[in-house]
């Protein structure tokens, strides 16, 4: 008797099981592939846009996120990983998609608002509790005897644009290529770590304690303040420092069309970003602190997002591509840089 | 055909070998040799340009020399290790022994992170030697820590059966026939070890030669000055220079695999010489 109603328990759990599972199944499954500091943002992003789907379309959905350092995500989506959406920390990363395996229009770029970047963010300086080496803006950091911690712009997208924001700042205040030069080479002079992603220079600064001045995400800066806070019962011992002028840092989003097309997802992953842009998607990405397109939004989060001057990388290189050939690929400013500093 | 059980023989040579030969391909034989097809795509003069980088030869020096540093600590750590761990018994030797193993199997990024923690100028260890002007993480110190730790199973676990094993015979006849503690030690211990040794030194500077995951978060990532190989196949892959990537890939190999020949023709001619 004993054994027969276990049977039935056994038999009625696997049946309910297969069910669960078959329907998990017929749900549609979209596969985000994004970068590290999105994490947060897209776990909120995703619970919000799974219930308007409902709501509007009565059926179940499953979003899968994946996250690393941008560069490796788009090669894993080269490689074969069946992104259906890509929401990377630089254009390069998504025209390198589009170049190594024409998974992504070539047109990308026109297919959502703003260049197909529904939130943007900049490059903003952390310092220690009081601001002990007094640092306000980019020339200060690269006084002798300031230690700036920055990952390697080789293996990280936040370090690029790090980089990028000291050029154009250089650049723009001194006026010539020579100088901007000059200012870049002494900057990476102060540096002592080279981590290999933005996260990993944080935990250098933040946990480790080396360095003066940490440049960041503004939302990677805006996390280590309030997990200091939480650490330190209220009292942050970091302080964020608005520069003068910093880069406008798009994070643009991408269909990869070759496999939507196959699953047939490509209306629902074209809805999935369109949500970035509504109303509701624009206020998770503020509260994220990462700065919303949407003009409205981002004066409702004007306390967050202190007015700061911001350059885009068209002004100063022209295109990612060009500024990627001239500073970073092999034998670029980079590596020069570090060829002569070292001596 | 019949099959029939003769236990020990070599019956089922051709299955057996075929089975071996195909694993053999699948998980090295054909991924390596893709190393190569890759890396010729950049042709002859390709490979020399990125041979002839000046980072990358400084990568080189800095990966093989910490290697190579390391593995002679380790030499000596393991080798004490071992010896304590067969010739003493104390409490607590069962816990110690098998703490050897954990090198083996904690991720190595944990390795790094925790060493890091701890060699930083503001940790446990690293504030002792920051007020002398001595920097641990962050340069090459840092590196070679890294690989003493993640080594030094190799040795003590080659080493250790084989002293067990040492009949004691030889000792005691070695004593008997007047030989001094220091002359036994010499004379007839070591050179029983010596294969066993070598063996457990050049893996563990294999294995450093490779390493990444714990020395990425130690070395600082300097270019030129602790910049490690692994990491420069990394960033060039980061750049979608694939193959590059695998030019650098290829030259490590070719390095590893002449090395590791070296190692095994002497310590073939060193267990002959013991006959």
């Amino acid at each position: 008797m004993k054994t027969k109603s276990k049977f039935l328990r056994s038999l009625a759990i696997f049946l309910l099981s297969s069910v669960a599972a078959f329907s998990v199944y017929a749900d549609d499954v979209l596969l985000n592939v994004s970068f590290d500091p999105t994490r947060e943002l897209y776990e909120d992003v995703n619970k919000h846009f799974i219930d308007s789907w409902k709501k509007k379309t009565g059926k179940g959905l499953t979003i899968q996120q994946s996250h690393g350092g941008s560069g490796k995500q788009a090669r894993a989506v080269i490689d074969g990983l069946e992104a259906d959406v890509v929401t990377l920390a630089l254009a390069y990363d998504i025209d390198s998609i589009v170049n190594n395996s024409g998974a992504i229009s070539k047109e990308w770029e026109k297919e959502f608002p703003h260049h197909s970047v529904p939130y943007y963010s900049t490059i903003v300086f952390l310092v220690r509790k009081g601001n002990p080496k007094a640092i306000k803006d980019w020339d200060d950091i690269v006084k002798p005897g300031i230690g700036v911690i920055t990952p390697n712009p080789k293996t990280s997208g936040g370090a690029r644009w790090n980089y990028l924001a000291a050029w154009g700042f250089a650049k723009k205040k001194y006026g010539t290529e020579a100088k901007a030069t000059e200012f870049v080479k002494a900057l990476y002079k102060n540096t002592s770590v080279l981590d290999t992603g933005a996260r990993g220079s944080t935990t250098t600064f933040v946990q480790r304690g080396i360095g003066d001045v940490l440049l960041a995400w503004e939302n990677e800066a805006e996390l280590a303040i309030s997990e200091s806070k939480k650490a330190n019962g209220g009292n942050s011992q970091l302080e964020v420092v608005y520069p003068s002028a910093s880069i406008l840092a798009e994070t643009p989003v991408a269909v990869v069309e070759k496999v939507t097309a196959k699953k047939g997802t490509t209306e629902l992953a074209k809805a999935y970003l369109n949500f970035l842009y509504t109303k509701e998607g624009q206020e998770i990405v503020a509260k994220h602190f990462f700065r919303p397109n949407d003009a409205a939004v981002l004066k409702a989060n004007a306390s967050k997002f202190p007015k700061i001057n911001l350059f885009d990388v068209r002004s100063i290189e022209g295109s990612w591509a060009a500024a990627h050939k001239k500073h970073f690929a092999d034998g670029g400013l980079f590596d020069s840089i570090y060829g002569e500093a070292k001596k | 055909m019949k099959l029939i059980f003769r236990p020990y023989s070599k019956t089922s040579f051709g299955l057996s070998l075929g089975l071996t030969i195909f694993y053999l391909s699948c998980f090295v034989i054909i991924p390596l040799s893709s190393l190569v097809f890759k890396s010729a795509n950049l042709g002859w003069s390709g490979l020399l340009e990125v041979f002839s980088e000046d980072r990358i030869q400084k990568a080189l020096i800095l990966s093989f020399g910490a290697g190579g540093v390391a593995a002679i600590i380790n030499l000596f750590v393991g080798f004490l290790f071992a010896w304590v761990l067969v010739r003493y018994d104390f409490p607590g030797k069962r816990i110690l022994d098998s703490l050897v193993d954990l090198p083996f199997t904690l991720p190595t990024a944990v390795a790094g992170i925790a060493l890091t923690t701890i060699y930083s100028p503001k940790g446990w260890i690293g504030q002792f030697f920051e007020p002398l002007g001595i920097k641990i993480a962050y340069t090459p110190a840092g590196i070679v820590i890294a690989l003493v730790f993640i080594g030094f199973p190799f040795v003590v676990r080659t080493v250790q059966p084989i002293l067990e094993e040492l009949p004691k015979e030889l000792e005691e006849s070695a004593f008997c026939l007047g030989a001094s503690r220091f002359q036994t030690f010499t004379k007839v211990i070591l050179p029983e070890l010596i294969p066993s040794l070598l063996t457990g030194t050049s893996m563990a500077f294999a294995r450093g030669i490779g390493e990444y995951g714990s020395v990425v978060f130690i070395s600082g990532n300097l270019p030129g000055k602790t910049e490690i190989l692994p990491l420069l196949i990394v960033t060039k892959l980061e750049q979608y220079e694939y193959a590059k990537a695998t030019g650098i890939a290829l030259l490590m190999l070719v390095l590893s695999f002449t090395i590791m020949l070296a190692i095994n023709f002497f310590q073939n001619r060193a267990s002959r010489r013991l006959g």
